[in-house]
């Protein structure tokens, strides 16, 4: 999209005029919408200097905040990245019934609004719902407890592993699996000496991504969790803790950590485009599988 | 190794993909299975390697029955026609990954030394080092084949083997995998759709249409002898002509044909364009030229005859013809079979 060497006429859509109104458009609408509030956030978190953001960050509660934020990323990103695995596997090499069903089943969380799985998992396992009552003679604590605040964090975060496997294992098809077996290797050595090392770039920014998400939650969290200080407060509801306590340098120095967690996630899934993984990778180099002669009449 | 198949059947969903199908593959033979797609070889190469399991029937290497013996422990080498070959693994590393999963324990000389015996027998000597991405098809597809020898399999099978190849390419990689298969003797069963490429290759031939087989034999026996219309239409261009059978004679419009054997009535004549000559006299089938298509070593012309049935005929360069030309068409082979078939 370069401007021509030559003095030619345009390509459809490309006049001087045309280009320079979309462009500053968006170059506005970015600057507005997204970097002027996160260089506030930067701004505000060392209005009264750096003493008193650091005072802020190494308080007790947003200590404990930041703790478990890492925890709950923890636990639920190595959790759902082998849900996500063994979903595209499933779905990719298998042929069951049902395939296209649990496709759509895993892309649920993308399109529901997390504070409504947030009240879901209430009912599910709080003390009026489904299991809440067993659970609470068993004396396992979820909601209101760590293990709510994973189990809503997985929810929301729950496709996006699968989501960048499956077309890539579409894509590869089963050939390679079936030549390692028939070359006489095991599931287990086919699945980490074959299958892993072709998927690995799609799987590491899925696992960026997720976690990212992980980390950021909010709706689906601050339901589950009972936002009890320096128990169950995940840093972006610390956040608004401090927002409403009007620490508003304490809001923005704690979302400060937040966005440069998000800041390191961009760079890292930079980095990972690179190598080619994502939705715009390169085509596998395995060329796609023939379907099978015959499977259809 | 011996293999045979007995009576294998096999479904997908509510699809019947090979009804069944016997056949006996001697050791040391080098058998096609050609049909046309969804005729069920691929489904039966994949169950004779373990890919698929049949549904009923069985599988016998040698002595043993091997139905439901998994693919892993089964002994086949299998090349795809898409070669399958590890990306991330250079050409040796492919190679030596049958080694590396084995069972039997090599160690690290030996492996090499394998690797560079199967590089030489594919003619890659130089390029163990390289990537599948950096070599191209044809190479890619001699070092499938490496890597499936590498592990000694008892049996070869190998799916479209030269399927995504350029026609040149194909023809040398065919005659290669031929002496390849005079050297090692190995018993190897492959499936094309071309029926060039399985009578250029094969001992044996074996066609297959939807699920079941249709004619097996040496490609001078399926040539010659076509036992249906089915096979002389697959095997190479014919024309079909209407013919009414009386009195042990097939006669169509100006021809006469033997047909001992026929029942009186309708008989349907193949004839091949070769077989076919153009005379501007009688005798002959009336026809009028439509077309003539000149190519290196003769020309073809397409005429149709006075019943209006369009008839192809291969002619010598030096035949004079033009579109619009009446004449007549001389038969010196053909073959007739019953009314029954549908094409």
């Amino acid at each position: 999209m370069s401007a021509p060497l030559r003095k030619k006429p345009p390509r459809v859509g490309d006049t001087p005029a045309v280009r320079r109104t979309l462009l500053g458009f968006v170059l506005i609408v970015g600057a507005f919408l997204i970097l002027a509030p996160l260089l506030v956030i930067l701004y505000q978190a060392f209005s009264l200097g750096v003493g008193v953001f650091a005072d802020t960050i190494a308080h007790p509660d947003t200590r404990h905040a930041i703790w478990l934020t890492v925890l709950t990323a923890l636990i639920a990103v190595p959790l759902n990245t082998a849900f996500g695995v063994a979903a595209a596997w499933a779905i990719t090499k298998f042929d069951f019934w049902g395939r296209r069903f649990l496709i759509v089943v895993i892309e649920i969380p993308f399109s529901v609004s997390p504070i409504v799985a947030g009240v879901a998992y209430l009912f599910v396992y709080g003390l009026q719902g489904v299991f809440g009552p067993a659970l609470d003679a068993a004396g396992i604590k979820v909601m209101f407890a760590l293990p709510g605040i994973v189990l809503a964090s997985m929810f929301v975060t729950a496709p996006f592993v699968a989501r960048e496997l499956i077309p890539l294992m579409q894509a590869q098809g089963r050939d390679l699996e079936e030549a390692a077996t028939s070359l006489g290797a095991s599931g287990w050595r086919t699945f980490f000496s074959v299958t892993l090392p072709n998927i690995r770039w799609a799987l590491l920014y899925g696992v960026v991504l997720c976690n990212a998400r992980v980390m950021g939650e909010f709706g689906a969290v601050s339901v589950v969790s009972g936002n009890i200080r320096g128990q169950t407060n995940t840093l972006p509801l610390h956040i608004e803790l401090l927002y409403h306590d009007y620490q508003t340098v304490g809001a923005f120095a704690a979302a400060s950590i937040l966005t440069v967690l998000a800041i390191v996630t961009i760079i890292a899934k930079v980095l990972l485009e690179r190598q080619g993984a994502g939705r715009a990778g390169r085509p596998a180099l395995a060329s796609p599988a023939p379907a099978a002669q015959g499977k259809t009449p | 190794m011996k293999i045979r198949l007995d009576n294998v059947v096999k479904t997908f969903d509510t699809f019947r993909a090979v009804h069944g199908v016997s056949l006996d593959i001697a050791s040391g033979e080098l058998v096609a299975l050609l049909g046309p797609s969804g005729s069920g070889k691929t489904t039966i190469l994949r169950m004779v390697a373990g890919l698929e399991y049949a549904d009923g029937g069985h599988i016998y290497f040698g002595e043993q029955d091997a139905t439901d013996i998994p693919v892993r422990d089964r002994g086949v080498g299998f090349v795809f026609q898409h070669y399958a070959l590890f990306p991330h693994m250079t050409v040796g590393e492919n190679i030596a990954f049958g080694m590396k999963v084995s069972k039997v324990k090599r160690s690290k000389q030996q492996m090499e030394a394998r690797v560079a015996e199967l590089l030489r027998l594919v003619k890659l000597d130089n390029l163990g080092g390289r990537f599948p991405s950096q070599i191209s098809g044809g190479q890619r597809q001699r070092v499938a084949l490496a890597r499936a020898l590498a592990v000694d399999p008892k049996v070869l099978l190998l799916d479209e083997p030269f399927g995504a190849l350029d026609a040149n390419v194909r023809r040398d990689l065919r005659r290669w995998l031929r002496e390849i298969h005079e050297e090692l003797g190995i018993t190897t069963l492959f499936v094309t759709h071309d029926q060039e490429e399985a009578l250029d290759l094969a001992d044996r031939v074996v066609i297959l249409n939807e699920g079941k087989i249709v004619q097996e034999g040496t490609p001078e026996a399926v040539c010659r002898n076509p036992n249906s219309a089915f096979v002389m239409n697959f095997l190479g261009d014919a024309n079909r002509l209407g013919a009414t059978v009386a009195n042990g004679k097939a006669e169509i419009g100006g021809a006469s044909l033997e047909a001992a054997g026929f029942g009186d009535g309708a008989a349907s004549v193949y004839l091949r364009p070769r077989d076919l000559d153009w005379s501007a006299t009688e005798p002959g089938i009336a026809a009028t030229v439509t077309r003539v298509i000149d190519k290196p070593d003769g020309r073809r012309i397409l005429a149709r005859t006075a019943g209006g049935e369009q008839v192809e005929l291969d002619v010598p360069p030096e035949t004079v013809a033009r579109a619009g030309d009446q004449g007549f068409v001389r038969i010196h082979r053909a073959r007739v079979f019953a009314e029954s078939a549908s094409n």
